[in-house]
């Protein structure tokens, strides 16, 4: 059987890719209305929200192992970002450039492996880079003026565990819980899969 | 329920400039602002953003519906600089234990506020006023972005309002089942992350199947894309029938 | 121009399959012949005429023997051949009706300069009644499929390949597909169109091939020859052949003690307020055209959704000491005990892993010891012939297979009243036959059923009673 190398985008690794995006801006929705009270409470004691923060990462990390192709992780997560905010993100043009920066943290872990390997320590890296990203961003901006040791370090070190356990082991599980339904067909993760 | 519904007074002057342009001006105006720490910068942007509103066509209400999270977020702000302020010269206001507030805390929260809504506001405009397909064709003509990205994105971003309703019959489909979580917060994330893995699963069914028919109009057939011209009826009625997603929280049925 | 197909020895396995999807197909097909592709369920129809139109690539699995269109292999003779899938949703490109018949010619490189006069004759010819700019959200499923059409049409394929194109659509919303196909298609475009319900695709065809499911070709020849051979067994394998009728089930006697009473029970705007009664020992069918708030109405007879007007009552019969609360605010686990729903799309009902979890869900979420779970489930997968998928995952299910899955599961908790959607949307007459059976049979036992449906030979072979539902205010057809 022919293998998919080539790093050119077939019209299936783009249009899915885009529908992952697409399918998480749905799922981020609902999260708001399911979770509408929670919310509230992570808005007024942020460093809660580091629990959680690996949430808003799965689809970089996601699209990186479905897709397998380079620019997967930057293209999910930012376009996640720009449907976000296409459907009335309160965050205006910040999340066009968090999207940004934590899909590249996740790119940056599959050129590491230089695209070959989609494993779970690939997955783990990944992971943490993209929480290393969007740690490095909030530092920077949303926390500044806070004290370092009490508040910013440790918020950008639980934002990294939170990232590498929930966007990286996570979203290898549901790669492979995706693989087993059958979906992911025409793709490489697939051929992991036992036939059937 | 996502619906697709109207947002912009389609006669405003700004609102049916290129998305690409609109963009690159949020972001010009909004990302200088990301570095300021004192309340007086942008409490002056802040007012310039209002001032230019009505050149946008977007109604006050609508911006403030829009961003009225951004409150809550504000208050995470004076929390966290109340408990963790790393400077906290000034007049003490109040001394209880952890909690010392100064006057130059609340400087800092007040410049941190105003900043929050400064660097926010443009892109909530610009986003507000912006159809889904203009910015794929503009993304295209003046950013470079190549087509088939734009296009596709285009085509998996039609089917948001239909995954919202899939969202909602999933949910219905659970209780059916026999399964609710309660009250019990872990069962709750348990159903959650069920259900959107069951909408994951749908979405990714139909993407292939759309790139499937795609390929089959030639989508991929290596030929030089020709574009249709927008025909001169096109534009008029586009200004009138301007549409754009937005999310309203509430339950709809099919 | 029409063009000729040559089909010598093919075969194709997908990647990640054991078994062959199609194999050892040999078949000739001249300019402008028109034919209707027939086979079981699984003998591989769609993936032939995926070949066909080229649109198999060698990474999704392994080929044998050839495929040519007018001479040239077919993954390199795609700009002659247009396909029409099944499901209108995933084959609509744009937001405008125009940009999406105007997409494919983009696609081929079309001068700029002649697009929209060939977008708008492909319009005419389909009978699309819109202007170009109507958003293809606001279509429904019929108009949608017309507006696939016409994207095809517009790029003048030789041959056109239809895949059930009106499997997704109540019976209105087909019977438009099918007079813009009879209106649209010339007569030297060379046809292969996929269709189960065969009395409805004859007009359209001169010619029947029927695919052996094992592999090869059974059968090539005048409908009326085919038909006539072959006729029981494509019948017993699910092919719907006219003329040959199902016996209706009706039920013994009248129905039984009242379940539930809904008084003025609607939800603005979908549903407008409705009396009834559902009886233990009967099967009511509910009927009405599409946006009449069925779907609606189910989901509030299944105590899913709060009714916005009236009341929904459940009997003690029914509910016991419950009957006092509304169905709407009982704890799933009761709910699930006393009603079953089975929705439209089955996939919406899966939560777990295997189908064995899938059915063994509800009896362990209501409490049923785990040593009963096994022999109930056993009995489930033996009475709806899953038991050789007890492992599998329930995404992986065939069409029918997963609707059966879906039945089972609400059968598997013995709820009193079973309230189904579509139950029977584009089965085949196997899968049909054995779900009006198994409905009959919970009905005779003594359980309530609400269907609510679009089919009438599955209220013609089950309804005891029905009940037709007429949209809220003035909802004028759109035209």
């Amino acid at each position: 059987m022919q293998t998919t190398d080539s790093n050119r985008w077939r019209t299936i690794d783009i249009v899915v890719a885009s529908v992952i995006a697409v399918a998480f801006g749905v799922i981020f929705w609902a999260w708001g209305v399911v979770w509408s009270a929670t919310e509230g409470a992570f808005s007024f004691f942020p460093p809660a929200q580091t629990l959680i923060y690996g949430v808003w990462l799965v689809p970089a990390v996601l699209g990186g192992l479905v897709i397998r192709k380079p620019g997967a992780s930057l293209y999910c997560e930012l376009l996640a970002a720009i449907i976000s905010a296409l459907l009335g993100s309160q965050w205006g043009t910040i999340v066009l450039l968090q999207g940004l920066m934590q899909g590249l943290g996740a790119e940056l872990a599959f050129a590491a492996f230089r695209y070959r390997s989609y494993r779970l320590p690939a997955a783990l890296l990944a992971g943490a880079l993209t929480g290393l990203s969007a740690a490095i961003f909030d530092f920077v901006y949303w926390n500044a003026e806070r004290d370092i040791a009490a508040y910013r370090l440790p918020y950008a070190a639980l934002t990294i565990v939170s990232a590498t356990v929930i966007a990286g082991a996570g979203a290898l599980a549901l790669t492979r819980a995706l693989t087993r339904t059958g979906v992911l067909d025409r793709f490489p993760a697939a051929r992991e899969r036992t036939l059937i | 329920m996502i619906t697709l519904e109207p947002i912009a007074r389609p006669g405003a002057p700004l609102a049916r400039r290129n998305p690409v342009a609109k963009l690159a001006a949020a972001m010009l105006f909004a990302f200088p602002l990301m570095t300021t720490l004192d309340p007086v910068t942008p409490a002056i942007a802040i007012a310039v953003e209002l001032a230019v509103l009505p050149l946008f066509g977007v109604h006050p209400g609508l911006l403030a519906r829009r961003a009225w999270p951004l409150l809550a977020a504000a208050g995470g702000i004076l929390v966290t600089l109340v408990l963790f302020a790393a400077d906290r010269s000034g007049q003490v206001l109040l001394d209880a234990g952890p909690i010392v507030v100064t006057s130059g805390v609340l400087v800092t929260a007040l410049g941190l506020v105003l900043r929050l809504f400064a660097v926010a506001l443009p892109g909530v405009i610009v986003f507000a006023t912006t159809d889904p397909t203009d910015l794929a064709d503009a993304l295209v003509q003046n950013a470079r972005v190549p087509a088939r990205f734009a296009i596709g994105a285009l085509a998996a971003f039609r089917l948001v309002p239909l995954l919202g309703q899939e969202w909602q019959m999933i949910t219905v489909a659970r209780r059916a089942r026999g399964v609710e979580a309660g009250r019990n917060p872990v069962a709750r994330l348990r159903l959650f992350v069920s259900t959107a893995f069951t909408l994951l699963v749908g979405a990714i069914r139909r993407g292939t199947r759309l790139a499937v028919a795609m390929d089959a109009r030639g989508f991929d057939s290596g030929v030089p894309r020709t574009f249709a011209p927008p025909p001169a009826v096109r534009r008029g009625r586009l200004a009138a029938r301007r549409r754009r997603a937005t999310a309203t929280a509430g339950p709809h049925w099919p | 121009m029409g063009a000729g197909v040559r089909v010598r020895g093919f075969g194709w396995r997908h990647a990640g399959r054991r078994g062959w999807a199609v194999r050892g197909v040999d078949l000739r097909v001249e300019c402008g012949e028109k034919v209707l592709l027939l086979g079981a369920s699984g003998a591989g129809k769609s993936t032939l005429l995926a070949a066909l139109a080229g649109l198999l690539p060698e990474d999704s699995g392994e080929h044998e023997g050839t495929i040519e269109i007018d001479g040239r292999p077919a993954t390199e003779a795609r700009d002659g051949v247009g396909i029409v899938f099944q499901d209108p949703q995933s084959q609509l490109v744009m937001a405008r009706s125009g940009d999406d018949v105007a997409f494919g010619l983009e696609n081929r490189g079309v001068p700029t300069g002649q697009i929209w006069h060939r977008v708008d004759e492909a319009l005419r010819r389909v009978g699309f009644p819109y202007h170009r700019d109507r958003p293809t959200a606001a279509l429904s499923g019929g108009e949608q499929q017309r507006l696939a059409l016409a994207g095809v049409l517009a790029l003048r394929p030789g041959l056109l390949l239809l895949d059930e194109p009106t499997a997704n659509l109540d019976p209105t919303g087909a019977a438009l597909v099918r007079a813009a196909l009879a209106r649209a298609v010339d007569a030297d475009t060379t046809l292969i169109l996929v269709e189960h319900r065969v009395a409805e695709a004859l007009p359209l065809v001169d010619r029947v091939v029927v695919l052996e499911p094992g592999g090869g070709i059974r059968a090539d020849g005048p409908p009326e020859a085919v038909f006539a051979a072959h006729g029981d067994a494509l019948a017993a394998e699910g092919v719907w052949v006219p003329g040959r009728t199902i016996p209706p089930r009706r039920a013994a006697g009248p129905g039984g003690e009242v379940l539930l009473t809904a008084e003025r029970l609607g939800q603005p705007p979908r549903l407008s307020p409705t009396n009834l009664t559902v009886r233990a020992g009967e099967a009511l069918a509910v009927l009405g055209r599409n946006g009449a708030g069925k779907s609606t109405l189910a989901l509030l007879l299944g105590g899913l959704l709060r009714p916005g007007t009236g009341r929904l009552t459940a009997t003690p019969e029914l509910a016991g000491a419950d009957a006092r609360t509304a169905p709407h605010r009982w704890r799933a686990p009761a709910l699930t005990r006393r009603i079953g729903s089975v929705f439209q799309n089955p996939e919406h009902q899966f939560v777990t892993g295997t189908v064995f979890d899938e059915l063994a869900l509800g009896p362990r979420r209501t409490g049923v010891p785990e040593s009963t779970v096994h022999d109930r489930v056993a009995q489930l997968l033996d009475r709806l012939r899953l038991d050789r998928l007890a492992a599998a995952n329930p995404y992986t299910l065939s069409g029918g297979e997963a609707r059966r899955l879906s039945v089972a599961t609400a059968l598997a908790t013995a709820p009193r009243l079973l309230i189904c959607d579509e139950p029977t949307f584009g089965q085949d007459r196997r899968t049909w036959r054995e779900l009006v059976e198994l409905l009959a049979d919970l009905r005779d036992a003594g359980h309530g059923l609400v269907a609510v449906t679009h089919d009438a030979e599955f209220v013609a072979a089950l309804a005891d009673r029905t009940l037709t539902l007429t949209p809220p205010a003035a909802d004028p057809v759109p035209r």
